[in-house]
């Protein structure tokens, strides 16, 4: 019996294993992902479709608010550019907006708590599946946006950020014109009523209500508006895109 | 070949010369058999992506926020005295060592690795999220426009609404039917061709609670989705609960499978194979004995060993 039952279980994990190997295979061609892929395209326009874009996230009550909300990637960037900041509790941080816009700013968390400033309290979704509840406080990307005065011809904000993933590999991101101009998409810098903590991406982080964790940078340095992000990093619009992760990311 | 050994049918006697004779019939139409198969593939690859997926947090929570101390199920692990790596399940306030299986088992290298589910379990094998969700959203679309295709195709040759919805007599048959299945009893005249209660219930339950409920439970992980979904979310407790179902249900398929897979395999495995690649299954048309006529219920023999047939295996 226990002949039979251990041959069961090899011929179960070994066919398991054969389906496992297969699958490895074509994961590691460079058709496979590719092909794979294709169902982001899918998603995204599907989505679209059901959820518009003016769609909102649902936002929560103060009761909803998870006790701790958990710092994931990055909880401490060392680029000496970010410690100097620090040190200063940032008050020398200022916010770089450039690229394709009609006037380019340095703003610092006073001049952005001058503009469009909203509070919610909105869930967040890490790719890896667990979610977090936070009030968040910042400045609607829209008005920062509107400050500046966005080109025509820009089609993506990009989020370049203080901390080094690799070496010389800084975290960045990108978002369309449409998710920036979402009435809930903030620069955050406060998180609970508190000036937002360093695990969590002092001074100054993106927020989007509609799409998982990575899209929503950290620790951010620079925002550039831009037509293509093809010369930028590995070309895929942000450091998890280009290990490989979707850049629609609201699935 | 003779599809079975002595079955006293409940037919009633022909009043001819009494032989056994063995029809074939076409039993699965060409599009079912396709759709059968993708969805074979779709949630075989659909299973071990998921797994995949879930190993890159692999603990379980209810209600909207994934709070340390409050999951529901955790693969975990830690070290013992002597520094080794041990698997721990957490399941509620229960727990159990799954060393090699659950929370810890062997990597590529043959090492303990520390992972929710085996490597040979989960696409791809190695930890890789990024290829696991690929994988995952592929044959989300594939299986989701098979299962389309089916049940459109199922209502419009009203193989739903003839074969799968129960009639009233069905109902009223479910004890007997609950009884063959418990004896592994089955039919191998024209009843065959029919899908008595209990498979009718199963493919419904799966179709339409399984297969809608996987789907809705995964589009509520989906941040968009939720900013039109959040009733639906909030009904059943939030996304954090939505992922516990999505992984329920997925287990639940797993044993529609086996249970689908045993049945399969004691009512003729050659027999039903053939009628799902090929569409021909055999049945057996005249009975052999026609001695009981008004006996209600086929006699005890039936699946006996001294009636040795190709279909069933021999041990």
């Amino acid at each position: 019996m226990t002949d039979r039952r251990s041959f069961l279980h090899m011929a179960i994990v070994g066919a398991a294993g054969i389906l496992v190997a297969g699958c490895d295979r074509i994961s590691q061609t460079v058709w496979g992902p590719k092909v794979l892929g294709k169902a982001e395209g899918l998603n995204r326009r599907v989505q679209a479709l059901l959820s518009p874009s003016s769609s909102m996230a649902k936002e929560y009550t103060e009761a909803d608010i998870s006790a701790v909300f958990h710092p994931n990637g990055t909880t401490m960037p060392t680029t000496p550019a970010y410690q100097a900041l620090m040190a200063n509790h940032f008050r020398d941080y200022k916010l770089q907006v450039d690229g394709l816009v009609s006037r380019p700013a340095m703003l610092s968390i006073e001049d952005l708590k001058g503009l469009d400033v909203h509070t919610q309290i909105t869930r967040h979704d890490c790719v890896e599946g667990w979610s977090a509840i936070g009030k968040w406080q910042g400045t609607l990307l829209s008005a920062v946006l509107d400050h500046v005065g966005v080109d025509p011809r820009a089609r993506f904000v990009m989020f370049h950020c203080f901390d080094d993933m690799e070496e010389d590999t800084p975290y960045y991101e990108s978002i369309d014109i449409a998710e920036a101009r979402h009435p809930q998409t903030l620069l955050a810098f406060a998180l609970n009523g508190k000036p937002l903590p360093v695990p969590n991406g002092a001074p100054l982080r993106l927020r989007i209500g509609r799409q998982l964790g990575y899209k929503q940078a950290k620790y951010l340095a620079r925002i550039e508006l831009v037509d293509s992000f093809e010369d930028i990093g590995d070309g895929q619009g942000g450091y998890w895109e280009d290990q490989g992760y979707e850049w629609y990311a609201g699935i | 070949m003779s599809t079975e050994g002595l079955d006293a049918d409940v037919s009633p006697p022909i009043p001819m010369a009494v032989t056994e004779s063995r029809k074939v019939i076409y039993r699965h139409p060409l599009p079912i058999r396709i759709m059968h198969w993708i969805n074979v593939i779709a949630l075989t690859l659909m299973l071990f992506s998921g797994l995949q997926i879930f190993n890159a947090h692999p603990s379980l929570y209810w209600g909207n926020r994934s709070d340390e101390g409050t999951e529901i199920l955790a693969l975990d692990a830690r070290k013992d005295a002597a520094g080794n790596l041990v698997g721990v399940t957490h399941i509620g306030k229960h727990e159990f060592t799954t060393t090699g299986v659950l929370g810890v088992s062997s990597g590529k290298d043959g090492n303990p690795q520390v992972r929710g589910f085996p490597s040979w379990l989960t696409v791809p094998g190695p930890q890789w999220l990024a290829m696991g969700r690929r994988w995952h959203f592929f044959f989300a679309w594939v299986f989701v426009l098979n299962g389309l295709c089916y049940v459109g195709y199922a209502v419009a040759t009203r193989h739903l609404q003839r074969d799968l919805w129960p009639t009233g007599a069905d109902w009223r048959g479910i004890g007997r039917s609950i009884v063959d299945h418990l004896r592994f009893k089955h039919p191998h005249g024209e009843e065959a061709l029919r899908y008595n209660i209990l498979q009718r219930l199963a493919y419904l339950t799966v179709i339409f609670v399984f297969g809608v409920g996987i789907v809705l439970m995964g589009l509520a992980m989906s941040p968009r989705m939720d900013a039109v979904l959040s009733p639906m979310v909030e009904a059943v407790g939030g996304r954090q609960s939505a992922r516990t179902i999505h992984f329920i249900i997925a287990w639940g398929f797993v044993v529609f499978v086996l249970i689908h897979l045993f049945e399969v395999l004691i009512s003729g495995v050659f027999n039903q194979l053939r009628g799902m690649i090929t569409g021909y299954f055999a049945i057996n048309t005249t009975p052999i004995n026609t001695s009981t006529p008004s006996e209600d219920t086929p006699s005890e023999d039936v699946p006996s060993e001294s009636a040795p047939t190709e279909e069933r295996p021999h041990d």
